[in-house]
């Protein structure tokens, strides 16, 4: 059997992908690790009734996070304005500006889109355990707060903590800096971030990433996301 | 005259706190400043929820790298010592421990230490991001703020009517007029900033102050 993950384009990566899917997207909030070309793909490909489980919903587009004078951002705004996302799971869901609310925050409030409002730890450690075959854990991040409403709770040692669920998806878009045809991934600086972990936690963990290596290639002892995880590579266009 | 600390000497008094060696997660606002000031002779290791540790100065404009931000979207300088990592990573340093210190904003903290930092109810919905987790994960939690709101409400309360960020988490307040520890008698009032009084202070803080025999002028 030969193992070939490489597509030629993001539309052919990605036209499985039906109504009511739940999408996991990497990136922490910026351009920088934000799966962008599988975004817009997905824009074109048309799903709907999506949920999403990011980091943010779309504060890029919204203020600029975390990009450069310049650059325009492409984040989850692209979805959201485009009328495909019925629920977003995320820590850091808004502008932390008010007066330059996202289109997510302007779809929530006319309650077009739902939130499940999820402590940044909390929603990493949910996908992990969710790629690790976990279904729940024990935290003590959220106590006493409206997170912790209507969850389980136990003390241990005399710290009560929450009881929290694993969290998996049926596709992950994940930004990886390159791949080998294998699927093995490696990421850059800060970019790593929500990506290596949800590429655990899919069904079909799909890569867009700016170049495609050979098998050995890459040292192993470098190799962020080994390529058991990942299904679909596509590379990005140059630009 | 009494005058307030401005944003910058807020920072300055914060990065007092720090110990030679300590790792410091800072949060958006007044928080980033303080790691222009710590003092000679002491290492601080800054960690950030991005996924990076010894994390320095910001970059020059013009130098900005998307792969390499802070958790408040800045854009950082590359620095020998700095080690990367994904947020299972970053937060399995919170959670489990591995960060000393803490710095985090506030829109309200109780006279038992309660945080409420992450959303004003009028808006209707607002950011956790990792702050619930710092709360509860790092040893010592610094929160850093104006001493009442624009409006000249109390943030310093009995007990907080904003959404809360963590219970009982807050272990020094530090202000534009007072640094104030929060111990199991209550709020104790440390310093105060020149010109104002212990009075001034109290004024402006809803719960009852203890004033300790070496309350002091706060020193920078």
């Amino acid at each position: 059997m030969t193992i070939n993950k490489v597509y030629d384009n993001f539309h052919d990566a990605l036209k499985d992908i039906r109504d009511h899917a739940t999408i996991m997207m990497g990136g922490f909030g910026g351009t920088g690790g934000m799966p962008r070309y599988l975004i817009l793909a997905l824009r074109d490909q048309g799903a709907k009734d999506l949920t999403i489980v990011s980091n943010t919903a779309g504060i890029a587009t919204a203020m600029g996070f975390g990009t450069p004078p310049g650059i325009k951002p492409i984040d989850h705004s692209v979805l959201i304005e485009n009328g495909q996302v019925s629920k977003v799971i995320a820590s850091f869901p808004v502008s932390p500006s008010p007066s330059k609310p996202s289109s997510f925050e302007l779809a929530y409030k006319k309650g077009k889109v739902d939130l499940e409002l999820v402590p940044q730890g909390t929603l990493a450690e949910r996908i992990r355990a969710g790629g690790a075959g976990i279904p729940a854990f024990y935290t003590p991040t959220g106590v006493g707060t409206l997170i912790a409403k209507d969850k389980e709770t136990r003390v241990f040692s005399g710290r009560e903590y929450l009881l929290e669920y694993a969290l998996k998806a049926d596709f992950a878009f994940i930004w990886a800096q390159y791949a080998d045809t294998l699927g093995n991934l490696v990421y850059r600086g800060t970019s790593r971030n929500f990506n290596a972990v949800m590429a655990t936690a899919a069904t079909v963990t799909i890569a867009e990433v700016n170049e495609i290596v050979q098998p050995g290639q890459i040292d192993p002892e470098t190799i962020h996301t080994p390529g058991i995880y990942v299904n679909r590579i596509v590379k990005r266009p140059n630009n | 005259m009494k005058e307030r600390l401005p944003r910058e000497v807020i920072a300055m008094r914060v990065a007092k706190e720090f110990e030679d060696g300590d790792v410091v997660n800072l949060g958006i606002g007044i928080p980033t400043l303080c790691s222009q000031f710590v003092l000679q002779g002491r290492t601080i290791i800054y960690h950030s929820e991005s996924g990076v540790l010894n994390c320095g100065p910001m970059a020059d404009s013009g130098k900005e790298d998307v792969d390499l931000i802070n958790a408040g979207g800045q854009f950082l300088k590359s620095v020998p010592g700095m080690a990367f990592f994904s947020s299972v990573d970053a937060f399995a340093m919170i959670r489990g421990g591995h960060v000393d210190v803490t710095v985090l904003g506030a829109l309200q903290v109780s006279e038992k230490g309660d945080l409420a930092n992450w959303m004003l109810p009028q808006r209707g919905v607002g950011n956790v991001g990792g702050a619930m987790d710092l709360a509860a994960g790092a040893k010592k939690t610094i929160v850093t703020m104006e001493h009442v709101d624009k409006n000249g409400n109390f943030k310093i309360v009995n007990d907080c009517s904003y959404p809360l960020t963590g219970v009982g988490c807050v272990s020094i307040i530090v202000t534009d007029i007072a640094v104030i520890e929060v111990a199991y008698t209550g709020l104790i009032l440390r310093e105060t900033a020149p010109g104002w009084s212990e009075k001034d202070v109290q004024l402006l803080t809803e719960p009852c102050l203890i004033i300790p025999d070496d309350l002091s002028e706060m020193e920078l």
